[in-house]
This record gives structure tokens, C-alpha cells and sequence, in this order.
């Protein structure tokens, strides 16, 4: 994964350049920026998937996605740096894992799933940045290592770079407080949704500080593991893409009343540990 | 080839004028001065457009003005662009010659401190909150690269950063006329500073108060919310909003404000409690608020955003 990063930054460098809007004080959606994003047209972007889908995938086919995977995103987000996106997946062979990759942002994978015994990847969602206008993939793979994709356009820009809202001191505060919230009733055996809160910054390394004329140093969560009772739920390989105190909605299979673990770590090193009871004592 | 053609167009330009009458050759045309209203003895206020930056707006959105003292003048407000706050010098310059001493930055948005570039040769003391260097240097440059997307090259310029920081609160005189300074909590954005005329009982309150058109949130919203109930207790006779009319009587001039703030808590609230996600969220929350603003559909979405992210720690 590291290695794939580092590719795909050398690709996307001219990207760095392109500071777009994300809705303040002014629209972002001027006839000028309209304009600029119209001329990188549908050739480019489908060019620009060419590439991505040969680092990230090489050659492996990569069939529609059809009634296996849907991604929803809203066609033109509010705020760039908190753009929802949920994923539907439907498949008579288990799904192992989901890639989500925005073509466009600096750091295209977003993020990497990998579904354990404990997990029901029906329905999951997330909140990720998008640097500007760019086709956002979702690719299941499942479990005979077939990959399947959809893909949703979203129009907004400046994500990435936008400015956190709060100083960093603040940022930091509370990083790596946790909420876990299940959103339906615990029945033993049953599929259960649960919405994870994590408090972190997710710092990208592109916000500027014009006195210093640094970047904040970036510090984004490297990996989440979810688990239940010890069996894995989910591993989620992650990256500058997540929204600032990232918010998942997963699913899991709780076979009997015990406890879910969360693991966190950051590209500091730093490790977030917490278990919750479920049902919620 | 364009450079070329350019050039050549400018070296036969200034042949041109060689030997035409003088009133040809003069300097280019000194800014149009912008419209104000003289909402009380001694403040002018331009009345900012209902509308987001575009190519034929100079970013003139929002209320900027001045307060003429028996000395100097302090610009309230400078502009969304250096055309906008050149504009608004030539108002000034239309009613006074005194010294423009001051030049507030009520916050960190680029329409109401892009036109503070062009009262760079009035060397006057830029005020800001405590908080707006930091805020700024964050934000300048990814303002100014938007704006400039809009307007064109060069019509923001570099940043410019307050050289009179405001803590708590602070006064600045024009000489016989005090301005009270109050710096804000995190509000309307982190960076908010009100400021008070005693003479007249003229509260001029950026973008901690909007009118008709429908406020953004980009600070708290609980915060919003407490700075008002403290600006509610300024004894003022009216206050100038940064976007609405030029000048509302206070404080019934913040009712539909504090309205909407609080139908957006209060909406939010009940989205996250009915287990809603950001998304569906967004779709619900505040629209019995629809009717009352300009550009609602423009911000309130993005407002919810920013509601929900700061309601679902509570």
C-alpha cells in the first residue's frame, strides 16, 4: 500500500495546483470554475482511471458492478471536506473487500476493506474529502477474487486542501476519543448496523500556514480494526481522504451479547484502543 | 504568439498617446465611488449584493463602510476584492479628507478583507481579532486563488495581516469618537470582531449578524448563539449586519438570525436523535427556515454540515 501511495502522488501532482471552493463564503460553482472543469473532459477521466485501475489493480479484469456493488454520493457536494458516500453491496459470493478510490484527490485510494468472519458488508458508509471535480470508484472483490465496480461523479473541489476549521491545537484534543452507536436492536445471530465516531484530524499535510510558509505536518489515520470478541470484523486500510473525525457505518454479526474492539493507529504511531459493550450496557 | 501581439498592441497604444490631447493621457480613471447610506451622524455603509462572487461583482457582497471622526476615519469592513475596497476609498474620499487611521477586518471571509490591500498607502493600523492572523495565514492564499479564479489574476493581492490584535476588548479613537472592539468566541467563524460607535449607539456587527440573507455558518454554532445573547445586551440603537440592510433597529434586528440558528440546533438535534445520518440530515433539517432567506438553498445545506459535525459529540 505505501508504495502504491507513493506512486500515485507522482501521479497527481499537477492536481496539488488546482485550489478550488468549498462553500464558505462564495459559491463554488462560479461560470469561470464551471468552464475549467468542463475542459478536462470525459476522455481525460477516462484516462485517468486507465491509470489508477493499472497501480492499483495491474491487470486483473475488472467486471460491472451492476447489482454486485452501488456507490451513492451527492452529485454536488455541500462541503468538500465532508462529502457522504455509502456503498451497497449484494453478492452471492461473500465480499472479501472494497477499494474506494477518488480519481482526482492527491492520494486516489481512500480507502481499503477487508471484511472478516464477523462482518455484513451489506451497507457501509463514510465521509472522505474530494480535492475537485472526479469520478469516485468503489470496487468489491469478492471472495474467488473477482473485482466488480461503480462509479458515481461528484462535483465539488478544494477538500484536500481546505483549511481545518479549528486551530490544531484544538484538533488534537480530543484525538482519539470514540462514540459507538448501534443502530437498531441487538438480536443474537442477527446483522446489526453500528455508526464508529472517531475524534482525529486526519491532518492531509496540505493545509499551508502562509506565516510560516508550512505545510501542518500531515497525521491521518493509518488503519482502523474492528473486531468482536476477537474475530475480525473489519480492517480498513485508510489515508489523507477521510474527513476530519472520520464517522464509518458498518455492519456485523454479533453471535451472542460480548463486546466490539477498536484499534486506530495513526501515521504518528499512535494507537487508539477502546471496547464497547453490545448491547450498549 | 499572444504576448507578442499584446506587446505590440501596448507599444502602439503608447505611440498613440504620444500625440494625443493631454486629457487623454491622464492617469486611468480614478474608481467609481460606491453608493452609501448615512445610517447615522458620521457612518456610511455600502449595501453589499444578495449574491455570491461572480466575474461582474467585484465580490461586493458584503455591508462595508466607514465612521468619520472629528480626526480620522476607520473603513468597517474593506471589501471581497481590492476594486471593491478602492471603490470604497473613493467614497470616502467624496465625503472626507481625513486620515484613514483604521481599517477593521471583522473576520477571516475574503468579502469582507480582500479590499484591505488598497488602503496600503493610507498606512493605516489593520484590527483584527486575536485569532485572525492564524485564521488568515491559514486561508488567504486558498481564498485568493478562488477569488482570482473568478475575478482575475491580481484583483485580491497579497495577504494582508491586522497590525492592532484585539483580545478581549479594546477601543481605537478618531478623535473625540470611540469605537468599542469586542473580539468574539468562535461564532460566525473564529475570528469575529464587533465594534461599537458610542456617539451614535451604532453596533456594527459583520457577520455576526445577518439579515435576509440566509447566514454560513463556519465557526459553532452553540457559540453563535451565546455571542448573540451577549451582543443582545449592548444597549445599541440599531447595528449594521454584514449582509442584509444596511442598518436593522437592535436587538429586534437579530430575531429571524437567532430564529434559524436555533431551528438549526434544534432540527439537528433531532435528525441525529432519530438516528438520521450527515446526508439525510442535510435533506430535512432547517427547511421551515426556506422561505425567509435569499441564496437559503445556496448555504443552508452546508450550514447543516457544519451543525451536525459539531452536535454528534455532544
Amino acid at each position: 500500500m505505501g508504495v502504491t501511495r507513493i506512486v500515485l502522488l507522482a501521479l497527481t501532482v499537477s492536481t496539488l495546483t488546482a485550489l478550488g471552493a468549498s462553500r464558505v463564503a462564495c459559491a463554488d460553482d462560479s461560470e469561470a470554475q464551471m468552464r475549467a472543469h468542463a475542459a478536462q473532459d470525459e476522455a481525460e477521466r477516462v484516462a485517468r482511471w486507465q491509470q489508477l485501475q493499472q497501480a492499483v489493480f495491474g491487470k486483473r479484469a475488472l467486471a460491472d458492478g451492476a447489482g454486485v456493488i452501488q456507490i451513492e454520493a451527492p452529485e454536488h457536494a455541500l462541503d468538500a471536506a465532508l462529502v457522504p458516500i455509502t456503498l451497497t453491496m449484494k453478492s452471492a459470493t461473500p465480499i472479501k473487500g472494497l477499494y474506494l478510490v477518488i480519481d482526482n484527490n492527491p492520494s486516489p485510494v481512500a480507502g481499503h476493506f477487508t471484511f472478516g468472519p464477523r462482518s455484513d458488508p451489506r451497507t457501509l458508509k463514510l465521509r472522505v474529502r474530494v480535492n475537485q471535480y472526479t469520478f469516485i470508484h468503489a470496487v468489491a472483490e469478492t471472495a474467488d477474487g473477482k473485482l466488480f465496480v461503480a462509479r458515481q461523479f461528484v462535483k465539488t473541489s478544494g477538500g484536500c486542501s481546505a483549511p481545518v476549521g479549528a486551530d490544531n491545537a484544538d484538533a488534537l484534543k480530543d484525538i482519539g476519543l470514540m462514540k459507538l452507536h448501534l443502530l437498531g436492536p441487538f438480536s443474537a445471530g442477527k446483522p446489526l448496523q453500528a455508526q464508529l465516531m472517531i475524534r482525529h484530524p486526519n491532518f492531509n499535510g496540505m493545509q499551508m500556514d502562509q506565516i510560516t510558509r508550512l505545510f501542518t505536518p500531515p497525521r491521518f489515520i493509518r488503519t482502523i480494526d474492528a473486531s468482536y470478541d476477537g474475530a475480525p470484523i473489519f480492517h480498513l486500510d485508510s489515508d489523507i481522504s477521510l474527513s476530519t473525525d472520520p464517522v464509518i457505518t458498518f455492519g456485523f454479526v454479533p453471535e451472542k451479547k460480548g463486546s466490539m474492539q477498536l484499534v486506530v493507529r495513526d501515521s504518528d504511531n499512535a494507537a487508539f484502543n477502546h471496547s464497547f459493550a453490545v448491547p450498549a450496557g | 504568439m499572444h504576448a507578442l501581439l499584446s506587446r505590440r498592441q501596448t507599444l502602439l497604444m503608447g505611440l498613440a498617446a504620444g500625440c494625443l490631447p493631454a486629457w487623454a493621457c491622464a492617469a486611468p480613471r480614478p474608481p467609481d465611488p460606491w453608493a452609501t447610506d448615512e445610517i447615522a451622524p458620521g457612518i456610511h455603509i455600502r449595501r453589499g449584493l444578495d449574491e455570491d462572487v461572480t466575474a461582474s461583482n467585484d465580490d461586493a457582497i458584503a455591508n462595508i463602510g466607514f465612521i468619520i471622526g472629528r480626526e480620522a476615519v476607520a473603513v468597517t469592513d474593506s471589501g471581497g476584492s481590492l476594486n471593491d475596497g478602492r471603490r470604497l476609498r473613493a467614497s470616502i474620499r467624496q465625503v472626507t479628507p481625513l486620515p484613514i487611521r483604521y481599517v477593521l477586518m471583522s473576520h477571516v471571509h475574503p468579502d469582507h478583507v480582500f479590499g484591505a490591500g488598497a488602503f496600503r498607502a493610507d498606512q493605516p493600523v489593520y484590527v483584527g481579532h486575536a485569532g485572525l492572523p492564524r485564521a488568515l495565514s491559514l486561508r488567504w492564499d486558498y481564498y485568493r486563488a478562488r477569488t482570482e479564479a473568478i475575478l482575475g489574476k491580481d484583483t485580491v493581492g497579497a495577504a494582508v495581516t491586522p497590525t492592532m490584535l484585539v483580545h478581549d476588548r479594546a477601543q481605537i479613537d478618531l478623535g473625540g469618537r470611540v469605537i468599542d472592539l469586542t473580539a468574539h468566541g468562535i461564532a460566525h467563524t473564529d475570528s469575529d470582531l464587533s465594534a461599537f460607535d458610542r456617539e451614535t449607539g451604532t453596533l456594527i456587527a459583520a457577520d455576526l449578524l445577518f439579515v435576509r440573507r440566509v447566514p454560513s455558518l463556519d465557526g459553532s454554532l452553540k457559540g453563535w448563539l451565546k455571542e448573540l445573547q451577549l451582543l443582545k445586551k449592548i444597549a445599541a440603537k440599531r447595528a449594521v449586519p454584514g449582509h442584509g440592510p444596511t442598518s436593522v433597529d437592535w436587538p429586534s434586528g437579530c430575531r429571524d438570525l437567532e430564529r434559524y440558528l436555533q431551528t438549526l440546533l434544534r432540527d439537528t438535534r433531532a435528525a441525529i436523535a432519530q438516528g438520521r445520518d450527515i446526508d439525510a440530515a442535510v435533506k430535512t433539517v432547517g427547511l421551515s427556515e426556506r422561505t425567509h432567506w435569499v441564496l437559503f438553498d445556496d448555504y443552508n445545506g452546508h450550514n447543516v454540515i457544519q451543525a451536525f459535525k459539531e452536535v454528534e459529540w455532544e
